[in-house]
């Protein structure tokens, strides 16, 4: 049944494109019932198997020769990013009511690119896993060159080329993984027992490990994703920041890590002070941190201080990862969720609440504006996303957060303090952003009165608030997919002694 | 008081629905709305009250559910006396608040809704007993605090906000650090359990297992998470130094506003004290008591002098609710200081917990009254609050300057009033515990009747300018929502037993626990 998340949006898309391209609402109409339905399938996947144990959905032969298979399936971590997506997914098209240029368009590539997301979450053979990925890519360049804003050319070309530079080590890394096991088949399960020399595990892991980090966006390869937020219209940077990024981080745990984890052993010598890949990448991790949320602190444009605060937070999911315990992994995971949710809602105000009302995303210029008298609701939505989006307890993030400072806290004691502070500029960051937008005092009165908040808006901010506010108060609601997942046997090979 | 029904929880939630209602109702019925809402929880709470069995030294009406396990999270909520006593002052001070904000037209459907968040937010701090549970509320309790100051305070309010957000942040950062320390150690978040670790030893044997730091012993460790914690309600209460914040926050925001906060907000660092810091790090306490009592001094003596220095009536009441609160502080570090065991000084250790719980009572209704005063006297001077704005105000309205009397009569605890018991008792208390630190904190008494006689003097007695001369006096309707808080001045004054009846299991209980 989960497979029908993927042929859903497919053929959506398909629909939307067939439609007739004189009445818009009914391309919205169409999208907006296709995203229901992989949310529907999503939801009720998630209640039917509440075990977070590997189920099979879908699995035939596809090319034979070389052991390929067209294999659906998933395991807890999958369904807490399935669910993810079918909600972002939502939520996008409800932000995207506005889109009056070439429409079917539009939306006939948001849905491809939701399709191609789920594909990605739910593959289980390597190749096919990496078919998904790509596909993903392709959207997305066209949804930010056609309809995005500054530098929308630019931007979408850097997100492309950044994706196909990490897809080609990816690439490598697959291929060499199916040599060098000699089981020919490219099954993640198998493959996910099989012994790898350490050796091979030694670099095999970095190389596939950063291809998919890139997209995750890690430091120092984040500069794609603050430029392509900033450009992507409002829907797409929901996407980008709130879903596709997630694609490199799950990358990085499923195919990395799990397939590799000897390659995060230590090196037996140290280098600059470095004795293990977990130690590099930890580092990696935490300079994201400090580094996006201090770059934050000093843009000028809405949308890039959200970009940069993205990078910040994705942070946090690398910096969970490299822990290798099971707490900072599952705060990983759930990090990766709470801030699909968190950074869809702040894209959403930024781009289409403020900006398509203002034409302006720069902070002097909106200070000048009485925005809290204009759009209320814009104002109490921000200031809520905002309150996520540092940590505060009572939303999804803090458990995150706090997950895997205290996974880090076992792992890499130092570290943590480092990220700890991180949080502290993430405060400063969201004041700022906040004083500037909606409670700045300007002396002027408005001028003219702003068009009102929809009805579409609205629903997608109180879906997305609902999620974040739910997760945060009722974390077993995620935790029990997420913990048994990391338990059963397909990260055997990671468990070792000081698991905990 | 047992029942399987979410008795406490729905206390706590009440005022959050009562918050979603006004925003729904409109500007028309949001006044009454908040005022029902108010009211209910006032009438909640006293029920409770009624029901509940001060013999008792257990925690009353608990609720334990597990949330999540791997991080220590849980739901677990439970009464006893002190934090009943909170849940009264709370209510009380909120329900006075919104009596206070009924005619001010600035103040809308969200200011109504924001102070019914910042209920549930002190609801929930005082009855939650896991720690990522009472972290929830601690800090949403910050968020509307934030907002009532940053939108309806005075010209200074951005600053105001900003300072008071900042220092309170920063506090809580380090309460949180050292949890998660406290955490990795032992494995729980649970306040009652941590306090039962940390009296039979194991939670420094946890901390020495597994806290591994520079190689320092489970002493030195516990220290450092000690001073976290203390930073976190030192800045709330506020004790002396970390009280930079309070003057302009207190005097920026709407006096209704300030009414909460100085009322039942300021409180959250005292029960800090009292239920974490005292239970869980009594060794800690006792090390550096010395040190905490000089900061008690200097808590009560020097914001009294401030007061008197201070030109504007709200000022002077802001260094006041610092120096009131400073004898609360004084109390508690007097008791955990002491060593001995004997049977005299038990009774001393809990006549001083009985004078705290007394005085932040006795606080609690004092100070939220004088800030209504002020609002009222503001609504009819046209914003003017300075000490010297004023004189004779008793010929023209001299039911406003009797009940204000009255007010400042008992937070200067005049035998009879509302702040006579508490502080006595405290001084009876910490007198045989710390004579030195008595002696010295009962120069801050001496120096707080002179800055409120100050008061009297030039507001209420001397020449009635011309222009005050038509200062309307308190209509009827007035005084009858005033009455009820200067009648509790006199009940409590006078038969101070309905407090210090209800506590007594607790403060019994609180001082088993202090054995160093």
């Amino acid at each position: 049944m989960l497979a029908w998340t993927i042929y859903v949006s497919f053929l959506g898309a398909v629909a939307v494109t067939l439609a007739s391209g004189k009445s818009p609402a009914l391309i919205r109409m169409l999208a907006l019932l296709t995203t229901l339905a992989g949310l529907g399938i999503a939801m009720i996947a998630v209640e039917h198997d509440r075990s977070g144990q590997l189920i099979t959905v879908a699995r035939a032969p596809w090319i034979p020769s070389l052991g390929i298979e067209y294999h659906l399936a998933a395991d807890g971590i999958s369904l807490v990013l399935v669910l993810l997506t079918g909600i972002a997914a939502v939520a996008g098209v409800l932000f995207s009511w506005n889109v009056e240029l070439r429409i079917k368009e539009f939306f006939a590539l948001y849905l491809a690119l939701i399709g191609a997301v789920y594909g990605v979450f739910l593959s289980f053979d390597l190749f096919q896993l990496f078919v998904f990925y790509e596909i993903a890519i392709i959207p997305k360049y066209f949804l930010i060159a056609i309809w995005g804003s500054t530098r929308r050319e630019y931007a979408a070309m850097k997100l492309v080329l950044y994706s196909f530079g990490g897809s080609a080590l990816v690439l490598a890394g697959i291929v060499a993984a199916y040599v060098v096991s000699g089981e020919r088949t490219l099954n993640l399960e198998t493959l996910s027992h099989f012994p790898f020399p350490v050796h091979f595990q030694m670099w095999a892991f970095p190389l596939v490990f950063v291809g998919f980090a890139v997209l995750a966006g890690m430091w120092p390869f984040h500069t794609w994703a603050p430029t392509g937020h900033a450009a992507a219209p409002t829907a797409a940077s929901m996407l980008l920041a709130g879903v596709v990024m997630k694609l490199g981080a799950y990358g990085c745990l499923r195919v990395a890590i799990m397939l590799f984890p000897r390659g995060l052993d230590a090196w037996g010598f140290h280098v600059l002070g470095f004795g293990s890949w977990q130690q590099v990448f930890a580092l990696l991790a935490v300079i994201g941190i400090v580094y996006g949320a201090s770059i934050a602190l000093v843009q000028k444009d809405l949308k890039f201080v959200i970009g940069y605060s993205s990078v910040s937070h994705m942070g946090f999911v690398l910096l969970g990862l490299m822990t290798l315990n099971q707490i900072g992994l599952s705060g990983a995971v759930y990090q990766m969720f709470s801030h699909g949710i968190i950074a869809g809602l702040l894209f959403a105000v930024v781009g289409r609440m403020v900006y398509d009302r203002t034409h302006t995303r720069d902070l002097g210029e909106l200070s000048r504006l009485p925005l809290a008298k204009l759009i209320p609701f814009a104002a109490i939505t921000f200031v809520l996303a905002l309150m996520a989006s540092i940590g505060l307890p009572g939303f999804s993030g803090f458990i995150a957060e706090l997950e895997v400072l205290i996974g880090s806290w076992h792992a890499f004691p130092w570290m943590s303090w480092i990220a700890g502070s991180g949080i502290l500029i993430g405060i400063a960051f969201s004041w700022r952003a906040l004083e500037a937008t909606f409670l700045g005092e300007p002396a002027t009165e408005p001028e003219h009165a702003l068009p009102a908040i929809t009805l579409p808006e609205r629903l997608g901010a109180f879906l997305l608030l609902a999620s974040t506010i739910a997760l945060g108060l009722y974390p077993k609601l995620l935790m029990n997919l997420i913990l048994p997942a990391l338990s059963g046997p397909l990260f055997e090979q990671l468990r070792r002694g000081d698991w905990r | 008081m047992s029942s399987n029904l979410p008795l406490v929880s729905a206390l706590t939630l009440l005022p959050f629905v009562g918050g979603i209602v006004v925003l729904l109702v409109g500007r028309s019925a949001a006044r009454l709305t908040a005022a029902t809402f108010a009211t209910v929880a006032v009438a909640y709470t006293g029920w409770l009250w009624w029901h509940f069995q001060s013999a008792m030294t257990i925690m009353q009406l608990e609720e334990v559910h597990a949330l999540e396990p791997s991080i220590g999270l849980s739901y677990h909520v439970g009464l006893d006396g002190l934090s009943l006593l909170m849940l009264a002052i709370s209510s009380i001070t909120v329900l006075m608040s919104v009596a206070a904000s009924w005619n001010n037209p600035k103040q809308g459907p969200a200011y109504f809704a924001f102070l019914l968040f910042l209920e549930t937010g002190l609801f929930g701090t005082y009855t939650a007993l896991n720690f990522l549970h009472w972290f929830l509320y601690w800090e949403l309790s910050l968020i509307p605090a934030f907002f009532l100051i940053r939108m309806w305070g005075g010209p200074g309010r951005a600053r105001a906000a900003t300072q008071f957000f900042v220092y309170t942040m920063v506090g809580s950062i380090t309460l949180l650090l050292a949890f998660l320390a406290i955490f990795l150690a032992s494995g729980s978040f649970d306040f009652l359990e941590l306090t039962q670790m940390a009296q039979n030893g194991q939670l420094a044997a946890a901390i020495g297992q597994n806290l591994h730091w520079r190689q320092w012993d489970s002493n030195h460790i516990t220290m450092y998470l000690f001073y976290g914690a203390f930073l976190g309600f030192a800045v709330k209460t506020p004790i002396v130094p970390f009280h930079g914040w309070l003057a302009s926050a207190y005097s920026e925001a709407a006096p209704e506003t300030t009414m909460v906060l100085t009322g039942a907000l300021s409180k959250m660092g005292v029960y800090g004290f009292l239920r974490i810091l005292l239970p869980i790090f009594p060794e800690q306490m006792w090390r550096i008591h010395t040190i905490l009592l000089w900061l008690a001094i200097a808590t009560i003596v020097l914001p009294a002098f401030t007061a008197w220095a201070q030109t504007d009536l709200k000022r002077m009441f802001a260094y006041g609710s610092i120096n009131h609160l400073g004898y609360c502080i004084l109390g508690i570090v007097a008791v955990a200081g002491s060593s001995g065991a004997e049977a005299s000084q038990v009774s001393e250790k809990a006549a001083a917990l009985t004078g705290v719980m007394l005085q932040l009572f006795s606080h609690g209704i004092t100070a939220a009254a004088l800030f209504w005063f002020l609002a009222l006297l503001e609504r009819r001077s046209g914003g003017l609050t300075g000490l010297n704005d004023f004189g004779g105000l008793r010929r023209a309205m001299p039911v406003f300057s009797g009940l204000m009397g009255i007010t400042l009569f008992a937070s200067l605890g005049l035998p009879g009033l509302l702040g006579f018991p508490g502080e006595f008792l405290i001084f009876k208390g910490v007198f045989p515990l710390d004579w030195w630190a008595a002696a010295l904190a009962l120069l801050g008494l001496l120096m707080t009747a002179v800055f409120l006689l100050t008061i009297v003097q030039r507001v209420f007695s001397g020449e009635l300018p011309d222009h005050w001369k038509k200062m309307p006096d308190l209509t009827v309707a007035e005084q009858c929502v005033l009455a009820p808080a200067i009648f509790l001045m006199f009940v409590v004054g006078l038969y101070p037993q309905l407090i210090s009846g209800m506590v007594h299991g607790t403060v019994m209980q609180l001082v088993g626990l202090v054995r160093y």
